[in-house]
């Protein structure tokens, strides 16, 4: 296997455009030094380092249990409901470690949205889905405060028209794609300042998609946004810089239109062109 | 089918189809096997579900009827003969005039109330039955001359009156009158002598001794010296409070412990322990339980023999591994998904728990808890090792006083030795047991119904 990428083949597939974006970088951040993630003896993630630019698009992609999900859960801290999870390493967001004892993980995660793979709004009603945040992090004082938290939120989730008559109907009785379009308008209502989002479109149909996608721009101006995606497209489509990752390592981290039309290396090629993963 | 083909591909499609086509033969007969066994046992099950309530009702129900006869009683003040309930003079200290009280109570005791009861059926009676007082007064229940004396101790203006009562056939004379006892044996061997057996035979059919709902049954306590008119009154209180202490104390104890070993406690050896403990702890057979009570809760707390607190701590300790459990794994099967959205959006995990998970396992929870409280209320045997299966004649005012409790108040009438009389009351007092759970149980399944629609 390790002799294909190193092969000088040329492509198989088709290239994948990246769409234009501004080439001027913004300053990092998140930064992460050397992170290592075990699950038990396993190890998943062997010595990463990236600085993510905030108010972009970061992309992760690689192939199934390359551990781009494991690392973008280490952001937020979710590895840590994992018993036999360990990280190692340092995170830093804003020059502080997100691993300092003094800081919270609640705190962190009002910080630190995230929108998961499976649509996953709580049985409660619209209104509550978004409120419940706000809420809990003492956000919101008065059911007005409450209101206009709540109708902005939907509004930047674009899902305020097809849901303004029904915020008491139950969050679960949405289509698919309002689901997760929920989801992103509950993490955005705790006014995060970096949005993580783990395969945020795997179970939505192609329309759905597309207007997920379209949120994702527009939220980039506001939010620092790190995505995993399955689809090269799609992050060919939304990021400005892309990391690939194979078996737990970073392979390479550049700008998207680096990676996609001028890979420095073979592995990224290899994937990128369809032949692996 | 096909004409022969030479082409070999042909020939070997041809042959696998066959082969598939016998395969499905053998899997359909083993499924239609499978089938009419399923439907066989589930006829059969349901079979023995209707013999066991068939024969319950048509020998309990029976019960609910009892025979007795509404009699012109005359309280001849020549047979009645008490004074004047005293007064509390001026000088008299409360305790002075309590004695006197007492005193002038217990002269009523003293007084001959069967000669009024006697005269009473003889009155009723077809004209002329004769027969001798002790032939008379086996035909009415024996507790009739206290229903006669706190008539009179609560209003004594009645002396001199006649006044229609209502009184209870004794129980001999309840299963002579409904045909349970053998009308072929010769005299000696019968419990009623020959005139009482013509007299009851005569007032029935005259009509004086009726069939009637036996409120009693549901208003009176238990009594051995007058079985006729013995009742679940208390022993339905000491249920009932029972039922309130096991409520009181397994729900709360079991739903939060499990709450705490399934969300919060760590993973080690120790929670190991615990976990293989209360699983086994779910299959210890109940009367272990019992001792358990009487060692703890009776020797070592000193608590009340018979009572319904202690009752219910011993039930509750049997409950509360069913209730662990079942809360566990209601909590268990809530999608991680769930969790996720919760610690996604930095909710903390007394949060996550209390906010999301908590509320979607209140059916589970409901459920659970009030299949074990039902489980609770039919136990008898950790009962007897705590003294509930003494004779206890009151309906208890609180957990604390002695009572009797349902389960082993069947128990109990079951070993009456007045089998033909109290195997009806006790198939009566099973009706009324099981009518008790199938409400609670109904009760779980509409609270279910209701949060799940609501969740």
């Amino acid at each position: 296997m390790d002799r294909q990428f190193r092969s000088p083949a040329a492509p198989a597939g088709p290239r994948i455009r990246p769409a234009q974006h501004d080439t001027v970088e913004n300053p990092a951040r998140i930064t992460a030094r050397d992170v290592d993630v075990f699950y038990g003896d396993k190890q998943a993630i062997f010595d990463v380092s990236m600085d993510i630019p905030e108010k972009s698009v970061t992309a992760f992609i690689g192939p199934s249990g390359c551990g781009k999900s494991t690392f973008l859960r280490c952001f937020n801290r979710m590895n840590d409901t994992i018993d036999i999870c360990r990280v190692l390493g340092t995170i830093t967001m804003d020059g502080e470690d997100i691993h300092d004892p003094a800081l919270d993980v609640v705190e962190l995660r009002a910080r630190v949205g995230m929108v998961f793979q499976k649509p996953n709004p709580f049985p409660k009603s619209i209104y509550d889905n978004i409120a419940y945040g706000p809420r809990i992090h003492g956000l919101v004082n008065s059911r007005a405060e409450t209101d206009e938290l709540v109708i902005s939120s939907l509004k930047k989730a674009g899902l305020y028209k097809e849901v303004a008559d029904r915020l008491d109907a139950p969050g679960t009785g949405l289509s698919g794609g309002q689901q997760q379009r929920l989801c992103i308008a509950r993490a955005i209502a705790t006014g995060p300042e970096v949005i993580l989002m783990d395969e945020p479109c795997s179970a939505l149909d192609p329309i759905a998609t597309a207007i997920v996608e379209d949120l994702i721009h527009e939220l980039k101006e506001q939010y620092t946004i790190i995505i995993v995606t399955h689809s090269m497209q799609q992050a060919a489509r939304v990021s400005q810089k892309t990391a690939f990752f194979h078996l737990g390592r970073l392979i390479e981290y550049d700008t998207t239109e680096t990676i996609f039309v001028n890979p420095r290396e073979a592995q990224t090629e290899a994937y990128i062109t369809g032949r692996i993963g | 089918m096909s004409a022969p083909s030479l082409d070999p591909e042909a020939q070997a499609n041809s042959l696998r189809r066959a082969q598939v086509r016998r395969s499905l033969t053998r899997r359909n007969r083993a499924e239609a096997r499978f089938r009419a066994l399923g439907m066989v046992s589930a006829l059969a099950a349901l079979g023995f579900v209707a013999i066991l309530f068939g024969n319950i009702l048509s020998r309990g129900i029976p019960a609910f009827w009892q025979y007795s006869a509404v009699l012109n009683v005359t309280f001849d003040p020549a047979v009645v003969r008490v004074p004047e309930r005293p007064v509390q003079g001026a000088d008299q200290s409360d305790a002075d005039y309590q004695t006197a009280l007492l005193g002038w109570q217990r002269r009523f005791s003293m007084v001959n109330w069967n000669t009024l009861i006697s005269r009473a059926v003889l009155d009723a009676a077809p004209a002329g039955v004769t027969a001798d007082q002790r032939a008379v007064l086996s035909v009415i229940d024996s507790g009739a001359r206290f229903v006669l004396r706190d008539l009179v101790l609560q209003d004594p203006s009645l002396i001199g009156q006649t006044v229609p009562v209502r009184l209870l056939a004794s129980a001999d004379a309840d299963n002579w009158a409904k045909g349970k006892l053998d009308r072929s044996l010769p005299d000696e061997r019968q419990q009623l002598s020959r005139p009482a057996r013509d007299l009851i035979d005569a007032m029935t059919t005259q009509g004086s001794l009726q069939r009637s709902f036996a409120w009693h049954l549901f208003t009176n306590v238990d009594s051995r010296a007058s079985p006729a008119s013995a009742g679940l009154a208390g022993a339905f209180v000491g249920s009932l409070y029972m039922m309130l202490v096991v409520i009181l104390a397994s729900v709360p104890i079991g739903v939060s412990s499990a709450i705490y070993l399934e969300e919060f406690a760590p993973r080690n050896r120790f929670t190991d322990v615990i976990e293989v403990n209360i699983n086994n702890l779910a299959a210890v057979p109940s009367i272990v339980f019992g001792l358990l009570g009487a060692a703890v809760f009776i020797n070592l707390f000193r608590l009340p023999l018979s009572a319904p607190l202690v009752g219910g701590l011993v039930l509750t300790l049997m409950t509360l591994p069913t209730i662990i459990i079942a809360t566990r794994s209601a909590l268990r099967a809530v999608p991680p998904s769930l969790r996720q959205a919760a610690l996604g959006i930095g909710a903390s995990r007394t949060q996550m728990v209390f906010h999301h998970v908590l509320p979607v396992t209140y059916p589970g929870i409901l459920t659970a808890s009030i299949l074990g409280v039902a489980q609770a209320l039919g136990e008898t045997a950790p009962l007897l090792l705590i003294g509930m299966n003494a004779f206890v004649a009151n309906i208890p005012a609180t957990p604390l006083e002695q009572s009797a409790a349902l389960p082993v108040q069947i128990y109990l009438w079951q070993g009456n030795e007045n089998r033909n009389f109290f195997e009806a009351r006790t198939f009566a007092a099973i009706i009324v047991l099981l009518a008790l759970m199938i409400s609670l149980n109904a009760l779980a399944i509409w609270l279910r119904g209701r949060l799940e629609r609501k969740a």
